[in-house]
């Protein structure tokens, strides 16, 4: 693969970093990302993914853009709201960059659909909104032995963690089982700073460089947390746990599975 | 006896368990919490008989569920 006179330029500023390079910005041009949900944490992750030429993108999402989307999914513009945000995303991400090829696949993820999607991807990303999504996505990669980067946000708060097959918990190790529906605040209830989710989703595009270029160390065995209040960053390393239900030992997963949606919030991915 | 819990060590009764340190640092949500002691999760069945020992290391995890 040879790059033309307007690659090169794009990407200058990658190629001449020593850990990237001419070879690392190839790599990044043959990686294929998966972004579940294009929503707070989906279009930060989207747009530098997009912008740092990854090969094939993929965002799977059923939902519409609503007016109180824009206050942090800002691939996402005031004429989109109504749109499916699938193709809003899609329209920004090739306007950024048209080198790279965005798959959409307009749909919740499920039991029955998620690891035929994420077979065709190399690296996933978890946006989704809602602990069944989370506890699904992780079941199927874990399953699937497919590295993806998991993430969750509310109020001033943010956190998240990368699995590698053989490196460090899953998320199912840190957290065993969803919460029953409302134990815990979701966004909806308790609000979330909009800056916030482009922190954490910039972080989750960071890690996907990251395991496509091999640079650095990637956020495995350890649950990153972001406090805004306090500005605290802090990293608490973390062992599997030999009992986990999917990575463990004798795990009693060994095919995604659905939970129930929570009725009162309607379900989005 | 001295713990670091969330990153700060700080001085505690001796003798305390996982199920007391998290009334007293007053953790959100305590039914939803996981809890890791020097970097092993505990299992939640286990707050009450596990015994804090001088310069453990306590984590306390929250569930995040937001994204959208
Ligand atoms: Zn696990």
């Amino acid at each position: 693969m040879a790059f033309s006179n307007e690659q090169l330029e794009r990407y200058s500023r990658h190629m001449i970093l020593d850990e990237v390079g001419v070879k690392g910005q190839k790599k990044i041009m043959k990686g294929r990302a998966l972004i579940i949900g294009a929503g707070g944490l989906g279009a930060p992750a989207a747009l530098y993914l997009a912008a740092s030429g990854v090969g094939v993108i993929g965002i799977a999402d059923a939902d519409a853009v609503d007016l109180s989307n824009l206050q942090r999914q800002v691939i996402h513009t005031t004429p989109d709201v109504g749109k499916p945000k699938v193709e809003s995303a899609r329209e920004t991400m090739q306007a950024i960059n048209p080198d790279v090829e965005v798959r959409t696949h307009k749909f919740f993820v499920t039991a029955d659909n998620i690891s035929s999607l994420i077979a065709d991807y190399d690296f996933v990303i978890d946006g989704t909104d809602n602990f069944p999504a989370k506890f699904l996505i992780n079941d199927a990669c874990v399953i699937s032995k497919k590295p993806f980067s998991h993430a969750g946000i509310i109020r001033f708060q943010g956190q998240l963690m990368t699995w590698v097959p053989g490196e460090g918990p899953c998320y199912r190790c840190l957290f065993n089982n969803p919460p029953p529906p409302d134990a815990v605040p979701t966004c909806r209830q308790a609000g979330v700073i909009g800056a916030m989710a482009g922190v954490i989703g910039c972080l989750q595009a960071m890690e996907a460089i990251k395991f496509f270029t091999g640079a650095g160390k990637l956020l495995t065995g350890s649950l990153l947390t972001y406090n805004a209040l306090s500005m605290d960053f802090r990293k608490i390393k973390l062992a599997r746990r030999p009992g986990c239900a999917v990575c463990g030992e004798n795990p009693s997963i060994t095919k995604p599975f659905d939970y129930a949606a929570p009725v009162c919030e309607g379900i989005t991915i | 006896m001295n713990l670091i819990v969330a990153g700060a060590r700080k001085e505690y009764e001796d003798g305390l368990s996982v199920a007391e340190l998290i009334v007293i640092e007053n953790v959100e949500t305590p039914m939803y919490v996981s809890v890791s002691v020097n970097d092993e999760f505990i299992k939640s069945g286990e707050f009450e008989t596990t015994i804090m020992k001088e310069n453990d290391n306590v984590e306390f995890l929250y569930f995040m569920g937001g994204g959208e």
